[in-house]
């Protein structure tokens, strides 16, 4: 699958200094930066055909060997007439993990950045509905943060403890 | 003075006989969430048949029920749930914490999951495995019938002195939240520390 034509548009629209694209097998990256991502994604789906987000995903890169950035913002995109998918990713970093949510473009974006909230903390600006999808609602971390513990900070234990007397 | 008793009549004691029929009547509350739930559903079923001990009537409204079945894991958003459930069984009441998972978080040490149904809600049997075979959920009706036999009273309120859980000390130490930071050292060669 060539993704020329659809770097030709986004390169016409956008201008050619507007993103930076990587290969690895048959996955291709469209790596843009952060305040440039939703004009991207707009444009692949306005111009480039791509009618369905296939998934919204996160990676915390900390203690990666040479990574630069601490968080990676995957979209997966898929244009179900040609069949072609395509990987736009930006980068993040504390403080400000704020960006643009993609639910104006495609509603199934709401559950998925949803869920990449909860996991990571990553805010969704004019999101409809930006809560916890996972965890309970009290839940104060983002568990899928490399910094985080695997066995938590003790909110497994955080329950009233019933006795028979209770019951 | 000595009472003549026509044939087919027992004289016992009024508690004897509420254990007697309780024992015998044990309608279990099934919280599967797992694989367990599968197990327990074998039991269910013909080939083991949980109906020779009075005990196939599975209800799915607590207020039915005398014995929760915890079959499976327990996550934090579950366990509000469970403890509600358990609160609306009517006495008397007695729970069975069935396999790894539901005794002790099983595989599960992570952030989510809670580590043993006993450390928050009394547990009379504990059936080990994962998943248990349905011949162990079989005897541990039978020791909880035993169990019934000796310590129930007509009220019901045997257990009402057990004030402090009587749960086993976890497994697992509690870790350093420093010290628990999962940091992979090398991507090449390993994907965990510790």
């Amino acid at each position: 699958m060539t993704h020329e034509t659809t770097l030709a548009v986004l390169r016409e629209r956008l201008g050619a200094d507007s993103f930076t694209t990587s290969e690895f097998r048959d996955n291709y990256r469209v790596i843009v930066p952060p305040a440039r991502l939703y004009g991207v994604l707009e444009c692949l789906k306005q111009h480039g055909g791509f009618d369905m987000l296939v998934d919204v995903t996160a990676v915390d890169y900390l203690y990666y060997p040479d990574a630069r950035d601490r968080f990676g913002l995957i979209y997966a995109l898929l244009n179900t007439a040609t069949g072609e998918r395509l990987y736009v990713k930006t980068h993040l970093n504390e403080p400000d993990l704020a960006i643009p949510s993609a639910f104006s473009l495609w509603k199934g974006a709401d559950w998925m950045e949803r869920e990449v909230f909860d996991m990571y903390g990553i805010v969704f600006e004019r999101h409809p509905d930006l809560r916890r999808i996972l965890m309970p609602e009290e839940f104060a971390a983002f568990p899928l943060r490399k910094d985080y513990p695997l066995r938590g900070r003790g909110e497994r234990h955080n329950f009233p403890v019933l006795t028979r007397a209770e019951g | 003075m000595a009472v003549r008793l026509p044939e087919n009549v027992v004289a016992t004691r009024l508690d004897a006989l509420a254990n007697w029929v309780r024992k015998n009547s044990l309608w279990p509350m099934p919280f599967a969430t797992a694989c367990c739930g599968i197990e327990l559903m074998a039991v269910g079923a013909s080939r083991h048949d949980i109906a020779r001990f009075g005990a196939e009537v599975m209800r799915f409204s607590p207020r039915q029920c005398d014995v929760m079945v915890v079959a499976g894991r327990v996550v934090m958003k579950m366990m509000p749930v469970l403890q509600r459930i358990w609160l609306q069984m009517p006495e008397p009441k007695w729970c069975i914490s069935m396999g790894a998972c539901a005794s002790s978080g099983g595989v599960f040490d992570t952030y989510a999951v809670v580590q043993g149904v006993d450390r928050f809600m009394p547990v009379d049997v504990y059936i080990p495995g994962c998943p248990p075979r349905p011949e162990q959920i079989l005897q541990a009706i039978i020791d909880l019938q035993e169990g019934i036999r000796r310590t129930g009273t007509l009220t019901g309120k045997e257990f009402e002195q057990r004030t402090k859980p009587g749960a086993p000390l976890p497994l697992a130490l509690s870790v350093d939240p420093a010290a628990a930071v999962v940091a992979p050292g090398d991507f090449a060669t390993s994907t965990r520390v510790r």
